[in-house]
């Protein structure tokens, strides 16, 4: 139990969160296939939500929403932080919205170069 | 190498940072002062139960007025990227032939799918409406809902490959119903307290479905507007996808 109380589970979110942020960067810097590196970049988005989520994390807070568990009255001591919640809804939506179009990028590149390495696009780099 | 020892070393700095943001993190006892604020003051001046929900379409609505604007540049963009390049395939098509030939044709979807997916898509689109309706009351509200409504397109698309979206319908629904949201938000600066204030409607009973005021129309048009943009992006990769194999 003392052990449990020493290590609170956000910890362990935004321990993962990091973790994930490193992992997507490191395949968006390394990685040659554009494919890989939309991967590696929405890794990156989902640590960086994670660490979002787990800021907000009160301690046995529950789902900031009122119902017969959550009384109006209690809420406060009883639910998480609301404002990263909503800012990582966000966050998720502009993740996609930027994930589409890097993939349909990635598509037209594809079309015109018939390859999806990106060291074959030096010639239009800048 | 130099390039993979530079890489080295920014993550090893990035992984300092994080170790030493990690190590020094202290769990919230309580929430903070704006967070307090919403959650006291939320479920009187809103009336909406879903905390979360508040923030996002009231307290923030700006916000997600921007957000909705970003996704439908984002959807925009895709259409432009794409259209472009199926313009440019029409001009290679005589010199890409020989290569187009060793493309095989999709297989169509089994039996079991295509059953499935009528069976399945009306109570999909039910439950995305279910759920930017309930916004207000339960976790879920428009983004969400318009995701599983675009999910059920894909459903749709990936059983049923012929089956045509008509484009002109979904650019009608998602246009006025982003005009909707924004008359919404005009008029709460006209008929209460400022731009997207909910309160112009009555806030009604509190979690009934059709409470706090103005959520449930926002949501709902939120809902829409989502949902028929990422079916058009998916209908744009389809398209793409389906002209490359044909061609």
């Amino acid at each position: 139990m003392n052990m449990l109380t020493d290590f609170p589970v956000s910890l362990i979110v935004l321990c993962s969160g990091f973790v994930l942020i490193l992992i997507g960067l490191w395949g968006m810097l390394t990685q040659q296939n554009m494919i890989r590196i939309i991967i590696g970049f929405s890794l990156m988005d989902t640590g960086i939500h994670m660490v979002m989520v787990s800021i907000g994390y009160v301690t046995g807070g529950t789902a900031p929403i009122i119902n017969d568990a959550v009384p109006v009255n209690e809420a406060v001591n009883l639910v998480v932080d609301p404002v990263p919640s909503a800012l990582v809804l966000t966050a998720i939506v502009i993740g996609l919205g930027v994930t589409a179009v890097m993939l349909s990028f990635a598509v037209r590149l594809h079309k015109a170069h018939k390859t999806l390495k990106i060291d074959e696009f030096t010639e239009s780099r800048w | 190498m130099i390039k993979r020892l530079f890489i080295f070393i920014m993550l090893a700095l990035m992984a300092t940072i994080f170790f030493n943001l990690a190590s020094n993190y202290e769990e919230n006892r309580s929430l903070s002062k704006l967070g307090r604020y919403y959650v006291e003051k939320g479920p009187q001046e809103i009336g909406a139960p879903n905390l979360v929900t508040a923030v996002v379409v009231t307290y923030r609505g700006l916000d997600t007025l921007g957000e909705v604007t970003v996704l439908f540049i984002s959807a925009a963009g895709v259409g432009l990227l794409l259209r472009r390049s199926r313009r440019k395939q029409d001009d290679e098509q005589i010199n890409g032939e020989q290569q187009e030939e060793n493309i095989v044709a999709s297989k169509p979807a089994s039996e079991i799918v295509e059953t499935a997916t009528q069976l399945l898509l009306p109570m999909i689109i039910l439950f995305g409406i279910y759920v930017f309706m309930n916004g207000h009351l339960s976790p879920g509200g428009g983004f969400q809902g318009g995701a599983i409504i675009a999910s059920g397109t894909m459903f749709l698309l990936l059983a049923l490959p012929e089956s045509h979206l008509s484009r002109l319908m979904i650019a009608i629904t998602e246009s006025l119903s982003g005009f909707s949201y924004v008359v919404v938000g005009v008029l709460g600066v006209i008929l209460a307290g400022g731009f997207l204030d909910n309160r112009f409607m009555d806030l009604g009973t509190y979690g009934d479905l059709f409470s706090a005021g103005a959520i449930p129309l926002i949501y709902t048009f939120v809902g829409l507007k989502v949902g028929f943009e990422l079916s058009a992006v998916l209908d744009r990769f389809r398209q793409e996808d389906s002209e490359s194999e044909s061609a």
